[in-house]
């Protein structure tokens, strides 16, 4: 029998109506980087809760062996203790504290109660070059880009001795570089005997660092595919997870390319507070009816703050260029400007910037077009229903109805509600910064399908993605930004990750 | 390939029985109303608690008369207060500027003699210009309110103080009295049982809420999106009808309608309508729930929170016009408290802390249930120091009991 640190026995997790897990086992091999794989909503978050105390013993049935023990965790601080450290998708750091305070917040350096800063400060510093991270302690958490806000994670985690580090979505808000960077830690960490589990939506990132994956599926474990021994694609994962094949990720679409809708020209924005700083730099380009076209660039690229300065000036200061809407000059200096103008922009963070999360599906699908609902100010609340209801059932939004709290939503459906919302405004153009962030494989290929869909309608889209197989698959037309400039432009069948990388990542000459 | 979508996500558990019985149907109806019904049920218990602690002098005409009469600004107060915090915000200065109004109307009505309704017009409009002062610090300068209003709170203090010079303004004219204590005049002079205008009114009211329910209903059940059960329709129409009815006679063996009750149901009709059906309203709650959202969806906070903070001047003002027409003098220490009262009334009926959740209806419920503790807790003669420490307890279980609700949905959805 292989010498396993973690074996998860039968697990079954209830909630009021709700199976979350059904016999579910795990077993993680000491050592291993030990990948878990699902659908939105199989799971896997809920089976590390189980795991990590969130869900205290007594609350499942099934039993936990940690390192030949069975285990009853109380609470996190429990599981901790016994060396189980887990980091959420969402950092849970303190931002106006520094590095060093954040790393041994709730296990301060202390001496008779009071804090020894220069312990604090030097053993944090002795964690940051485990992980790989040169900044200074005392460097405020805020003042750290997200990528280093990870890493600062695995050093606490490291600092409470960690044995088995989870990871829950570690890359998806990180770019390429901080991904690979991350992903290197692992594998070192690996070799100093740490075990990891990592929840990963990235294919290509479990393939190039697990030893082994578990897939889940409604709750259950579906299947262990050892990915050291046996040859296995990315595709056999993906089967494993949706429960069939996938013979294509994208859908096809033929749509005839009209006239230029959008014309951005010599577009520069300046950054809100450094106002001399050039977030985007003389930007050219444009879109034409029943087109799909793509933005690809690397964070810090300047994607989601060139869509915005667009969209009625919500972002930068000190705009200057032009817009051109069928070859006419318009002017959008607010949101509703632009909205008016039949411009709409899905935002990339639809929790923060997309919804109103306290609030039902029908009032979010109006919300960008309520005069369209309305007449002398007064709201058809009736009308708004029935629109609602139809966006509902047209874009496949699963939800018991549209009285529904969207906070309550899955990613994917939340995503519908927002495309929804924007779609009910009627624009000629959309830009959908990251369509499918966060969002598991079957909901994707939905949303791709409403993409073809206004395209197909004679919309103009624009589309910014971090996920180049994905630009590829969809677009027919790519633009490369690199350090806020439009570096190339590639036709559909031109562009590879390769070509696109090369402008993505070329300097100023 | 289309099929694909049928199978990847799976379907949401059945969350609608088919057809279950009625009984079962409008029980699960209220569990998931459980916090609109809950206060009300709470209000109800209270009053049934103190009528009979008080051997019923607590529904006594006289002492109903009395109870809406003393309320009726903290209640008008509340109105402006559940849209603030519903955008997010809070305002602590409308206490003072209950004060600052009022001294101003006394300048306005004795001082200067100028006609009740002119006074009256302009104190409105300068309920407004505070506001509008306010406002503008809050959303175009971008000071939260809190700081903007605690500096409003001791700044038109001072100014009434200096108006009034310390001293009260009386008397004031008799029609600008009647506004906060006068009643719609009795064309019997006192002789008939009932006075039959508030018989009258009491009966159009009901009417007219009845039939406006009804329509609403018939209108979603035309559509087919009604989602209430028949038999809680009913009991709930059948509450209005009786409620209303009973205040009515309640009013008509005493004096009839108090006119601020007039000013007041108008009020929460209006107020009701614009948060539930207007755009401005919407906008509010889209602005409370998410502001980033809000404005990435083209509504313009900063005119919305100017626009709010202008509308709870002007219904400061008219508190301030009430509470000065009941009193009969303009006095400098005037409202004093208000401020608190109007917010404990507003979290009482439900609405969130961070914005985004309340409604008038439940604000007023909040504010009667303070009402009622307080008249019932006078009428048993219990000091204020009672008083003060059983309504700051109802204020926090309240809200407890919010929170224990949302924790308790959270994790049953998780």
């Amino acid at each position: 029998m292989a010498n396993h640190i973690l074996e998860m026995r039968n697990i079954t997790k209830t909630f009021p109506g709700v199976k979350a897990l059904q016999d579910v086992s795990l077993e993680v091999t000491r050592g291993e980087v030990h990948a878990i794989c699902g659908e939105n909503g199989a799971g896997k978050s809920t089976l590390m809760k189980v795991l990590s105390g969130v869900y205290p013993h007594g609350t499942y049935e099934g039993d936990i062996v940690f390192e030949d023990q069975v285990v009853q965790f109380k609470d996190i601080r429990d599981s901790e203790r016994s060396g189980i450290v887990i980091i959420h998708q969402e950092l849970a750091l303190s931002p106006y504290l520094s590095i060093a305070e954040n790393i041994f917040l709730g296990n301060e350096q202390a001496k008779r109660g009071f804090i020894d800063w220069n312990k604090t400060n030097l053993e944090a510093a002795k964690l940051l070059a485990r992980v790989g991270l040169h900044d200074n302690p005392i460097t405020k958490i805020s003042d750290i880009g997200v990528g280093k806000q990870q890493l600062v994670e695995i050093a606490k985690a490291l600092s409470k001795e960690v044995k088995l580090l989870i990871l829950d979505e570690p890359t998806a808000a990180l770019n390429d570089e901080d991904s690979a960077h991350l992903l290197d830690l692992l594998r070192h960490l690996q070799g100093q005997g740490i075990t990891s589990i990592i929840i990963s939506h990235k294919l290509n990132e479990i393939k190039s660092i697990a030893d082994s994956v578990t897939i889940i599926r409604d709750g259950r474990t579906i299947e262990t595919l050892d990915l050291k021994r046996d040859e296995v694609s990315e595709d056999r994962i993906i089967k494993g997870m949706v429960g069939r094949d996938l013979q294509s990720r994208y859908p096809d679409r033929d749509v005839p390319i009209g006239e230029e809708v959008l014309r951005i020209e010599d577009w520069t924005v300046h950054h809100p507070l450094e106002h001399t700083r050039k977030i985007v730099d003389g930007a050219n380009l444009n879109v034409r009816a029943g087109e799909v076209v793509g933005i690809a660039g690397l964070m810090g690229a300047g994607r989601t703050e060139l869509a915005m300065s667009v969209f009625g000036r919500s972002y930068g200061v000190n705009i200057s260029g032009r817009l051109y809407k069928y070859g006419k000059e318009i002017k959008a200096h607010s949101v509703g400007e632009a909205i008016e103008h039949g411009i709409a922009y899905a935002t990339e963070d639809r929790k923060r910037y997309g919804l109103n999360l306290i609030d039902d599906i029908k009032r979010n699908v109006s919300g960008a077009a309520l005069g369209k609902l309305a007449k002398r100010g007064w709201v058809d609340a009736n009308r708004e229903y029935v629109v609602a209801n139809e966006y509902r059932k047209s874009m496949n939004i699963k939800a018991p109805s549209v009285g529904s709290i969207t906070g309550k939503l899955s990613g994917g459906n939340q995503q519908k509600v927002v495309l929804s919302k924007w779609m009910f405004s009627g624009p000629d153009v959309l830009i959908l910064d990251e369509p499918t962030r966060g969002i598991d494989v079957g909901a994707k290929y939905e949303i791709y399908t409403i993409i073809n869909k206004l395209a197909a309608e004679g919309k103009a889209v624009i589309v910014i993605s971090s996920e180049l197989p994905e630009l590829l698959g969809i677009c027919d037309r790519i633009y490369a930004l690199s350090a806020g400039r439009i570096t190339g432009q590639l036709p559909i069948s031109e562009a590879t990750p390769e070509s696109l990388m090369i402008y993505m990542t070329k300097e100023k000459e | 390939m289309s099929q694909l979508t049928d199978v990847a996500a799976p379907k949401p558990a059945p969350q609608k029985p088919n057809e279950p019985s009625q009984v079962g149907n409008v029980l699960s109806f209220l569990t998931s109303r459980l916090r609109q019904i809950g206060i009300f049920i709470a209000l109800v218990l209270i009053v049934v608690l103190f009528q009979i602690l008080t051997d019923g002098t607590l529904l006594q005409p006289r002492n109903v008369t009395s109870i809406v009469v003393q309320n009726a600004y903290i209640l008008i107060l509340a109105i402006g207060m559940v849209m603030i915090i519903i955008a997010g915000h809070i305002d602590l200065s409308v206490g003072s500027v209950v004060a600052f109004v009022g001294a101003m109307s006394g300048v306005f009505a004795v001082n200067w003699g100028w006609p009740w309704w002119a006074s009256i017009l302009a104190s409105l409009v300068l309920g407004a210009v505070v506001g509008a002062w306010q406002g503008f610090w809050v959303a175009y300068v971008g000071i939260p309110a809190f700081i903007v209003t605690l500096a409003g709170m001791l700044t038109f203090r001072g100014l009434a103080q200096i108006v009034l010079n310390n001293r009260p303004i009386t008397p004031f004219p008799d029609e600008y009295v009647a506004v906060g204590a006068g009643y719609l005049p009795d064309p019997s002079n006192g002789t008939s049982i009932l006075e039959w205008i508030t018989v009258a009114l009491g009966v159009a009211a009901t009417l007219f809420l009845v039939l406006q329910q009804v329509r609403e209903r018939n209108a979603r059940v035309k559509l087919g999106l009604e989602d209430e059960p028949f038999a809680w329709f009913v009991t709930k129409i059948a509450f209005i009808a009786v409620l209303v009815l009973g205040v009515t006679y309640l009013l008509a063996s005493y004096k009839g309608t108090p006119i601020v009750l007039v000013i007041l149901a108008a009020l929460v009709l209006f107020y009701t309508a614009v948060m539930h059906r207007s755009i401005f309203g919407r906008h509010i709650y889209a602005r409370g729930g998410n502001l980033n959202a809000a404005q990435l969806s083209g509504v313009n906070t900063k005119r919305v929170d100017f626009l709010l903070f202008v509308n709870m001047g002007v219904l400061a003002a008219l508190a301030g016009i009430a509470f000065t027409a009941r009193s009969d003098s303009a006095l400098p220490g005037a409202g004093a408290g208000f401020e608190l009262d109007a917010i404990a009334a507003v979290f009482i009926g439900g609405a969130a802390v961070t914005g985004g959740i309340g409604t008038v209806t439940g604000a007023m419920i909040g504010g009667l249930i303070m009402g009622v503790l307080n008249n019932g807790m006078s009428l048993l003669g219990l000091g204020t120091e009672y008083q003060s420490l059983i309504k700051g307890l109802v204020l926090l279980l309240a809200v407890a009991f919010d929170v224990f609700n949302k924790s308790r949905g959270a994790k049953a959805s998780s």
